[in-house]
């Protein structure tokens, strides 16, 4: 596209760069979508024989209207295709896009009528909703500071690259039992929730320079929430796309395909043992030709030039002006206490745009604070964005010396929240103010409770907490590994709530305990509001939230929360 | 996957489904018209609704909606109002759109 030279900076951080062959391949995939819509449109197709085509380009009808999820693969985008998103959001939707979870950004007003040209609109960035809906490999997940993270030791983008090339459009696992997600990290925290995944990866790098994976399978959450195992602790780097190859193939020919709900490695896994998953992985990866899908160094190391570091400034690791600034302004200096990261470079940093301004609507963004953002990622951020899985945008590598101007620009933005981290870092799905599988809604909820603890300085003092709700058990927002999370049942048309305490999505991670019967929707916010007052009253010194309900348990939580029922 | 609501006893029932080209909530009305508003909506009794989904059937033959259902509705002077909220955010929209609703808890009211 014509746009990547007209605004991006000469020199951008590492982004993956399609070539004539890929382009071509999205606009043969428009043509052939918008074919299907005139055929639906003009009755030759029946909705029966018109959905699964849809659904395999991201277009769902959900309540209101057709919703369209584009990937963003690995959750990184070029300025020019942020602002490609703010120009589909103006023309085809109302303005504004939804970032998920999954990384991915969702349209909820599209018309079917104009859905091809949207999608041709995405295409002329590089951009596409292939394998966002169906029963393939998604787009794979990994850190939103990959790359940058003082933790790191191998880059993911690099073999989440890889992944996305070996899954699209495989011709063996189009047709899975049901969806399949990976997720890979490459830090010593894992902000990718590897054991929540149907194949979760952690890449290490050894001593002499090499790099392995750890393998995790058999994770997710949905109705049956069950953690991944680990089921090989160090496979090389060369066998990482045959051995995947071999897990997919067990699973694409041993899981359930009757029931929707027992249909995800999970329930293989559970229900054969891991002892004896491993063992079918371990002889069908004995009997696959290896060769043929051994990853050569010459290939990892072509996609890792995709990804070379932007050119970084030498600069000292403490920061004089940085330091002045966060002296003489005490909001700012909130501000870069919890929406930043600190970077594997001296003097830079990595800075966290909330999309959960106090009241406002998890993970939303107008097209304006679209264009403005990839602005600001091209003055500051080498013209890169990351989405975050919850829901905040990422501009990966910005001088800590600049950090205080690039502030000082989001704040008239309404992206200036300094509150990555805390409560109201709430994270939601569309629930049932939008999607078509909800029980109860979800972003009002989050924006209740939101508004309840408006003032930072209380929720500074109430310290990290994360909270999850997700509008039906798909758990598209994660509720079982929110420190707090929230579920939306349908209880005789009405909508309720059940709250589970104590999950993790990180290295320790763990399923929430159900605290006991779902409360309604008016009851919500002031059940969150007793389980904080327990904990701010039995904390230790030094307990986060999550401390201290591992040492008490559910029982003081559930006491103040049905005590007066 | 659109939830079904079962006739039950007497309760008067609207037919309601997707329009097909821009995927919006509409209600059948009389002379088969489909609005986007539920007041406009026909309202039939249970034994009468098996007429309003032969015609939503029609009407989705010819492409103009998308798996229409009945819905389940009280009368109330302002027009019919769905028993379950799922169908009561498909008629006033995403709620999060409308702050004054939200805070005035009106939906919250309703779901009552
Ligand atoms: S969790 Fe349920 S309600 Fe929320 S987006 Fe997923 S499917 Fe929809």
């Amino acid at each position: 596209m014509d746009g990547l030279d007209r605004t991006a900076p000469q020199v951008t951080a590492g982004i993956y760069k399609y070539d004539a062959y890929d382009r071509q391949f999205l606009r043969d995939r428009v043509a052939e979508f918008r074919g299907q819509v005139d055929r639906r449109l003009a009755g030759a197709l029946s909705e029966d024989e018109f959905k699964p085509l849809r659904l395999m380009n991201g277009l769902y009808l959900q309540l209101h209207a057709y919703m369209l999820r584009c990937a963003v693969p690995y959750g990184v985008l070029s300025s020019d295709q942020m602002r490609q998103f703010a120009v589909v959001a103006r023309r085809f939707d109302r303005g504004y896009g939804h970032f998920t979870t999954r990384q991915n950004i969702q349209f909820n007003w599209i018309k079917l009528e104009e859905a091809a040209d949207a999608i041709a609109t995405l295409a002329d960035a590089d951009l596409h909703a292939i394998q966002t809906s169906g029963n393939c490999i998604r787009n794979v997940t990994t850190d939103e500071y990959a790359g940058a993270a003082f933790d790191e030791s191998v880059d993911p983008r690099v073999y989440a690259e890889i992944l996305r090339q070996w899954s699209t459009l495989h011709p063996e696992f189009s047709f899975l039992p049901r969806k399949f997600k990976i997720a890979i990290t490459g830090a010593a925290r894992d902000r990718a929730a590897i054991q929540l995944h149907d194949i979760g990866l952690a890449a290490r790098r050894d001593a002499s320079g090499a790099v392995s994976f750890e393998v995790w399978v058999g994770g997710g959450m949905g109705r049956t929430p069950i953690l991944a195992y680990r089921i090989r602790e160090r496979l090389p780097e060369a066998e990482t796309i045959a051995y995947l190859e071999a897990i997919l193939r067990v699973y694409n020919a041993l899981g359930g395909r009757e029931n929707i709900h027992k249909a995800r490695i999970k329930i293989l896994v559970r229900d054969v043992g891991q002892a004896r998953f491993t063992e079918l992985v371990e002889q069908e990866y004995a009997r696959l030709p290896r060769e043929r899908y051994r990853l050569e160094p010459e290939v990892v190391a072509a996609i890792q030039a995709h990804f070379a570091p932007p050119p970084f400034a030498v600069l000292p690791q403490a920061d004089a002006a940085l330091a002045a600034a966060c002296d003489g302004d005490a909001e700012f200096a909130a501000w870069v206490g919890r929406n930043t990261h600190p970077h594997k470079v001296a003097g830079y940093i990595s800075a966290v745009i909330s999309l959960k301004p106090i009241g406002g609507i998890p993970g939303d963004c107008s097209a304006a604070q679209m264009d403005a953002i990839a602005d600001l990622a091209d003055r500051y951020a080498f013209g890169e964005v990351r989405v975050s899985h919850v829901q905040n945008l990422v501009l990966a590598h910005v001088r800590k010396d600049e950090l205080y101007a690039l502030w000082q620009a989001l704040r008239p933005l309404g992206l200036a929240t300094g509150n990555v981290g805390l409560l109201s870092d709430i994270i939601a799905c569309p629930g049932l103010d939008y999607c078509a599988l909800a029980n109860a809604r979800a972003i009002p909820v989050a924006q209740l409770i939101a508004e309840r603890f408006a003032d930072l300085h209380r929720q500074h003092d109430i310290g990290s907490v994360y909270i999850n709700i997700s509008g039906c058990i798909n758990a598209c927002a994660h509720h079982h590994v929110g420190h707090i999370g929230i579920l939306g049942v349908d209880r005789k048309g009405e909508e309720y709530y059940q709250i589970t305490l104590g999950g993790s999505a990180t290295n320790d991670a763990r399923i929430g305990d159900i605290v006991g019967p779902s409360f309604a929707y008016d009851q919500v916010t002031d059940a969150v509001e007793t389980i904080l007052r327990s904990y701010l009253a039995i904390r230790q010194a030094g307990e986060l939230f999550i401390d201290t309900y591992r040492r008490t348990g559910l029982a003081p939580f559930k006491e103040a929360l049905y005590a007066t029922a | 996957m659109q939830a079904k609501v079962k006739a039950r006893g007497t309760q008067p029932l609207v037919v309601t489904a997707n329009r097909l080209r821009d995927g919006r909530v509409v209600w059948l009305g009389g002379g088969g018209i489909w609005s986007e508003r539920v007041g406009d909506a026909a309202i039939f009794d249970g034994a009468g609704v098996a007429a309003g989904l032969s015609a939503a059937a029609q009407a989705e033959a010819e492409q103009i909606v998308v798996a229409p259902y009945e819905v389940e509705v009280t009368l109330k002077p302002g027009g019919p109002e769905p028993l379950r909220m799922r169908e009561r955010v498909r008629v006033v929209g995403p709620s999060v759109l409308a702050p004054s609703v939200l805070a005035a808890g009106m939906l919250a009211e309703a779901a009552e």
